[in-house]
């Protein structure tokens, strides 16, 4: 299912996220991507290059714009005063959707930026989906929220992971951002099966897809995004196309940045999975 | 000490999150046991501010797993906390960590992020506060705090002129028609004026060529001989009053020196003064030919919008 409306009915292929290092290649030898991914608090600000940079952008390529910090799952109402930057980058970027996490990272005010899990509860899920529609309603597309890794689990919790993600995304109906990476590294950190969390989803709700490296230690495995993707991750992504179909994808590559065309390179391999989803559809 | 804007954790961790009110509760809890210091092993404080176990108070909330306890799961955020955010306050203050040497700026900016912890949904905002927190704690800069603040203040005009809001900038055409009298003039947003008992401009410069020096050369000795050389901290600078414009032209950083009566001049029209009290506030120093090409130069840099009333900046 390429196009739905949780990504704004349309049919992107497989994107980079746009980090700084790559902003000469990109601009100067004009590569040919499918589309690009922003964080949309780096260009959250009121002048100066970041912008300059984006327009440039902007005239070559579509962008989507893709958050860190509307931390769906803290108890702090939506900041309106947040919610008008972001609708202003929504309206320069002209992006089909927004993404941000399933999680929290804020409390009274304070801002610890960082992807915490959400206590998987009814209560929790009812609070993150009302926020959910308030964003929406507010910026006016549509919105993907994306599971995050994590490292802790709450007694407080009722229910598993991908239950919470469905009540959630049920409730707001929004889409989900569907990161492959960030299920195979809690599902080590957790001791659960990640093709359960996959097979039990809301699969028409995916609007897109993340796949990430990541770092195995002896006691945890931690999202890095600093260098390509392993296997297994691979292997979930080619069953999560079957369930989901062929759908926006996108490479993160956050640290250890290597060169433009080692990155894209990276990216397209997805290509060899998205095949065999269409052949397994055709 | 309790740090700024944080509200005080619940005594217990809640049982169940029945309520919008027991996740704040829970959130209240988690955000002060991450914005605790790590200990020297980075490792999170072995005690609560209740001084209880922090093991027990972690597991109150934190499942524990076949391989780490609940303490070591959380000692995780707590580790990813403190190392995103040293490592942004790092990136912001190459003069600073310059003049302090790395230990004592890691102590500086530990303390400080324990003290105010982020109130802004970016860390670009995240220094806002250094210069006030020294000011405050001189004993952690001591000797040279007086220089550590104004290395502090000038950091930070430089995170405003690289992507603070800008307005539309006035032609001469537009504001000469107007009787000097009745005149204001506004200076863009981006702009910061200093005063600065050091010339800090030549002295960041030459740190900032220094540290990009010892990254290309670290990485030349650690390919050749697999390890890495300790180069000498840079010499403080040297003291030498001087009058800055902190600005950015073509979206490009830029420190334009000014001379006293022009400095004087822009902090009249900054501070609101009509054009004619703005130049009279000059002084003797701003001989009419002068004053001419001053402001035709800032005029052609774009320095003039609209004249506003201040905003009080938030803390």
């Amino acid at each position: 299912m390429p196009a739905n409306p949780f990504n704004g009915q349309t049919d992107y292929g497989i994107g980079i996220g746009l980090r700084v290092p790559h902003y000469a290649h990109i601009l100067a030898k004009k590569p040919v991507v499918d589309w690009f991914e922003i964080i949309s608090e780096n260009f959250m600000v009121d002048g100066g290059r970041p912008l300059e940079i984006l327009d440039q952008i902007l005239e070559q390529y579509r962008v989507v714009q893709h958050g860190v910090s509307l931390y769906f799952g803290s108890a702090d109402k939506p900041d309106r005063t947040h919610l008008r930057r972001l609708k202003a980058l929504v309206k320069r970027t002209n992006t089909p959707w927004l993404s941000d996490h399933l999680c929290w990272g804020s409390v009274d005010g304070t801002y610890t930026h960082d992807l915490l899990p959400v206590p998987y509860t009814m209560a929790a899920a009812r609070r993150t989906a009302e926020k959910i529609r308030q964003v929406r309603d507010f910026v006016g597309v549509p919105i993907c929220v994306e599971n995050v890794s994590s490292y802790a689990e709450y007694h407080a919790s009722e229910m598993t992971e991908w239950e919470f993600l469905s009540e959630v995304v049920e409730r707001a109906d929004c889409g989900i951002l569907l990161d492959v990476n960030n299920i195979y590294v809690s599902s080590r950190n957790h001791g659960f099966d990640p093709y359960e969390y996959l097979n039990h989803l809301p699969h028409h709700r995916v609007g897109q897809m993340h796949v990430a490296g990541h770092t195995r230690f002896e006691k945890y495995t931690l999202d890095t995004h600093d260098h390509p993707v392993l296997d297994p991750v691979w292997k979930l992504y080619a069953h999560a196309t079957k369930l989901c179909g062929v759908t926006a994808t996108l490479l993160e590559w956050d640290d250890k940045i290597p060169s433009f065309d080692e990155v894209h390179h990276e990216a397209l391999k997805a290509n060899q999975f998205i095949d065999g989803a269409r052949q397994a559809v055709g | 000490m309790k740090p700024f804007g944080l509200q005080a954790p619940p005594r217990r961790a809640p049982a169940r999150i029945a309520s919008t009110a027991d996740l704040r509760s829970l959130q209240r809890l988690m955000t002060r046991a991450l914005v605790r210091p790590l200990t020297a092993d980075d490792g999170l404080q072995p005690r609560w501010v209740d001084g209880r176990p922090m093991a027990e108070v972690a597991a109150e909330f934190i499942k524990p797993n076949d391989r780490l306890t609940s303490f070591d799961r959380l000692e995780i955020y707590g580790r990813m906390y403190w190392f995103r955010l040293l490592d942004a306050v790092r990136d912001d203050c190459p003069g600073l960590r310059a003049l302090l040497g790395e230990r004592a700026f890691d102590g500086l900016a530990q303390a400080y992020l324990a003290t105010y912890p982020s109130r802004s949904f970016t860390l670009r905002d995240l220094c806002s506060r250094l210069e006030r927190f020294v000011a405050e704690h001189p004993r952690l800069t001591a000797p040279r705090t007086a220089l550590a603040r104004e290395i502090a203040r000038f950091e930070w005009a430089q995170t405003v002129a690289f992507d603070g809001p800008s307005r539309p900038a006035l032609t001469l055409a537009q504001f000469g028609a107007v009787s000097p009298s009745r005149l204001r003039l506004g200076l863009q947003p981006y702009l910061t004026l200093l005063v600065l008992e050091h010339p800090l401009d030549d002295w960041v410069i030459a740190v900032k060529r220094r540290n990009a020096l010892r990254g290309a050369a670290s990485q030349a000795i650690a390919a050749e001989a697999g390890g890495t050389r300790r180069l000498r901290r840079p010499a403080p600078p040297r003291r030498g009053r001087i009058r800055l414009a902190v600005h950015r032209h073509q979206n490009n950083l830029f420190y334009k020196r000014l001379e006293p009566a022009a400095f004087r001049i822009l902090c009249a029209l900054r501070d609101g003064a009509t054009l004619s009290r703005a130049i009279a506030a000059g002084g003797r120093g701003a001989k009419p030919e002068l004053v001419r090409s001053w402001f035709a130069s800032w005029q052609a840099l774009g320095w003039f919008c609209r004249w506003q009333p201040p905003v009080a900046p938030s803390l």
